[in-house]
């Protein structure tokens, strides 16, 4: 490649990079400004400073404090009584933990049944599986209400976690795709020592299919950890809230530009984990993208 | 390579098949099925959830038929979908493609670009309306620097078509209300939702790297330049997954609710312009209990996608390239 279309490729990149990331920039500067200083750069373009003058590292215990109607006592207080910040970040990581497990597991072995177990009927239900696919979960949101309703499950983590265990058409279409490419000769030695299906599944396959592995987890995981619609129509009582909701509250209740430095601060904190896990899954989830990388 | 399906004992039969997959189809019947049955025997009942409901026939859909607020979010919705999908797909895979040049750095401009995805929606809300604020906003400032080449275009364009100016030029170059006009309210929805572009872009990269390698030998060989390397191998290799993303995205479009919620806080925007239809049928179902009239909601809704799914698929049968088929 040429020097100067690396040099046109690399301003691109800079360039868009800049612009996504400004937004996302602006929160970290707001988050370390006072109380004072946040309402003006909200309120005025020209009270905004790309890095604050004084930093007040303090504003993120104080956010994390003030999440949650109960005051902030110190931390043996908020352990053993709980606290609104903690309980949401304890019932979202407890949410996304055990979706992002049941949707692994499930989908990996449907899909390995589908591309590996050969029954009567299987293209048939393949292609049914596919179409549903299609299907929006939109015309579900009101039967599934009731019927978890029914089951006393409102206000427990309960519907945003069960149906995860039952698989998802297109996680299963992925596992299917990649079990169905791995040679039969690697199998064949551990058929021949007796093993069964399902142990060649989880010793032998299920090692070997990190990238979808990854793909599953990685998109479970952020999904879960910022849904909105589920919580809002599940969760009701504060003990109850993930952190999307929680927030959420956090604004109404302190009346948004009044505490934007905290917010802030709030809202950086509950992103940290997702930027984390996508800088270390992503070359999990692009897959061997150097080997295939289209040169230029 | 043909796959290797089944194993020495030979073919299955479907009790076994089912055993297997059953996690899937009981999740289907549980998750999907019944509760699909369910909303649509509710559709056609007087439902206010505390009392059973009562079936009253078609009279919901015949009342959705003449609900003006039905209407708006309907449209509002559509023209959101005919302006996110294009804008937001020609963006992706073009980011894609800059993303997956062999260069080194690209696994931190990757992540640059997915950052934006997973701010949570109520510090990206206050983000955004500080950025579109109309008087101290970035996003206006930015316009107001651009303004002169903004006004000079459309003297061009009055010039050549004998004094007819375009509008929203001109209110473009000036600094639109965004949020609080009932017109650029839109634009501005557009907006936020393409800063939200990297989980397409991460999609298309998987799909990028599907496409063989010796095309783009051969194509250079050949003399293709680069443009004519993208349009003539990128585009058709990547076309299938142009198609799935184009689909999934219909189907996201018409689910967009938490965006507008948290930005109006869960207010219409001005004359309901960044009213949505899964607002409408939220509305509907939790706040004023009217789980029928929600319900039949759905089952529009439902009809909807599958015709626009339908129509994406008989356009992308003439235009989609499959290796191999």
């Amino acid at each position: 490649m040429s020097t100067a279309r690396k040099a046109v490729i690399y301003a691109l990149l800079v360039a868009g990079s800049l612009i996504l990331l400004f937004p996302v920039w602006w929160m970290g500067a707001v988050s370390l400004e006072t109380g004072d200083r946040a309402r003006r750069a909200a309120a005025d373009a020209a009270g905004f400073a790309l890095w604050p003058a004084d930093p007040q590292w303090q504003n993120y215990p104080t956010a994390l404090g003030r999440m949650g109607t109960r005051p902030w006592q110190g931390w043996s207080e908020a352990l053993a009584r709980g606290h609104g910040f903690l309980d949401a970040l304890a019932n979202t990581v407890l949410i996304t933990a055990l979706s992002t497990l049941g949707q692994v597991l499930s989908s990996a072995l449907v899909g390995y049944a589908f591309a590996r177990l050969r029954f009567r009927g299987r293209g048939p239900l393949f292609v049914f599986m596919l179409a549903t696919m299609m299907l929006p979960a939109q015309v579900t949101m009101i039967p599934l209400f009731i019927l978890f309703r029914s089951l006393g499950w409102i206000d427990t983590p309960l519907p945003l976690v069960v149906p995860a265990f039952f698989g998802n058409a297109f996680y299963i279409f992925m596992f299917r795709q990649f079990f169905a490419q791995i040679p039969e000769a690697l199998v064949e030695a551990a058929r021949i020592d007796g093993c069964g299906l399902l142990r060649i599944w989880w010793e032998l396959m299920l090692p070997l299919c990190r990238p979808v592995i990854a793909l599953t987890a990685v998109f479970t995981f952020m999904f879960c950890w910022n849904d909105f619609l589920g919580p809002l129509i599940y969760l009701h009582s504060e003990e109850q809230y993930t952190l999307a909701i929680a927030l959420n509250a956090f604004r109404n209740q302190f009346g948004g530009v009044s505490d934007v430095h905290l917010l802030m601060a709030a809202s950086l904190v509950t992103m940290l984990p997702c930027v984390v896990l996508f800088f270390v899954a992503q070359k999990q989830l692009i897959g061997g993208l150097q080997l295939g990388a289209v040169k230029g | 390579m043909r796959a290797w399906a089944g194993n020495a004992r030979g073919t299955r039969g479907l009790g076994t098949g089912l055993l297997w997959t059953a996690p899937w189809w009981l999740g289907f019947l549980f998750f999907l099925a019944v509760p699909m049955g369910m909303s649509l025997y509710i559709s056609f009942c007087d439902y206010p959830l505390l009392q059973p409901p009562v079936f009253i026939g078609a009279a919901n859909y015949a009342t959705l038929a003449t609900d003006p607020v039905f209407g708006k979010v309907l449209v509002n919705t559509l023209v959101f979908a005919a302006l996110a999908i294009p804008i937001g797909t020609v963006l992706a895979v073009l980011l894609a493609v800059l993303l997956n040049q062999n260069l080194p750095g690209q696994g931190l401009f990757r992540t640059c670009l997915f950052v934006p995805t997973v701010v949570p929606l109520v510090g990206a809300a206050l983000v955004w309306l500080w950025l579109l604020n109309p008087e101290y906003g970035l996003i206006n400032a930015v316009l107001r620097l651009l303004a002169p080449l903004a006004t000079g275009a459309n003297n061009l364009i009055a010039a050549l078509s004998g004094g007819h100016r375009l509008t929203w030029l001109s209110e473009l170059a000036a600094g639109p209300q965004w949020l609080s006009s009932p017109h650029w309210a839109m634009a501005a929805l557009v907006l936020i939702s393409l800063w939200g572009v990297g989980s397409a872009v991460v999609i298309y990269l998987a799909g990028l790297q599907e496409i063989p390698v010796d095309l783009y030998e051969a194509a250079m060989l050949d003399g293709a330049s680069a443009p004519r390397r993208f349009w003539h191998v990128t585009l058709p290799g990547l076309s299938p997954v142009i198609l799935f993303n184009v689909i999934t995205g219909l189907i996201g479009t018409w689910q967009i609710f938490a965006l507008p919620y948290v930005l109006m806080r869960g207010e219409q925007g001005p004359g309901r312009s960044t009213y949505f239809y899964t607002m409408y049928l939220f509305d509907n179902a939790f706040r004023y209990l009217k789980m029928g009239y929600a319900s039949a909601m759905a089952w529009i809704q439902l009809l909807i996608i599958l015709l626009l799914t339908a129509l994406v698929f008989w356009v992308g049968k003439r235009t989609v390239h499959y290796r191999g088929a």
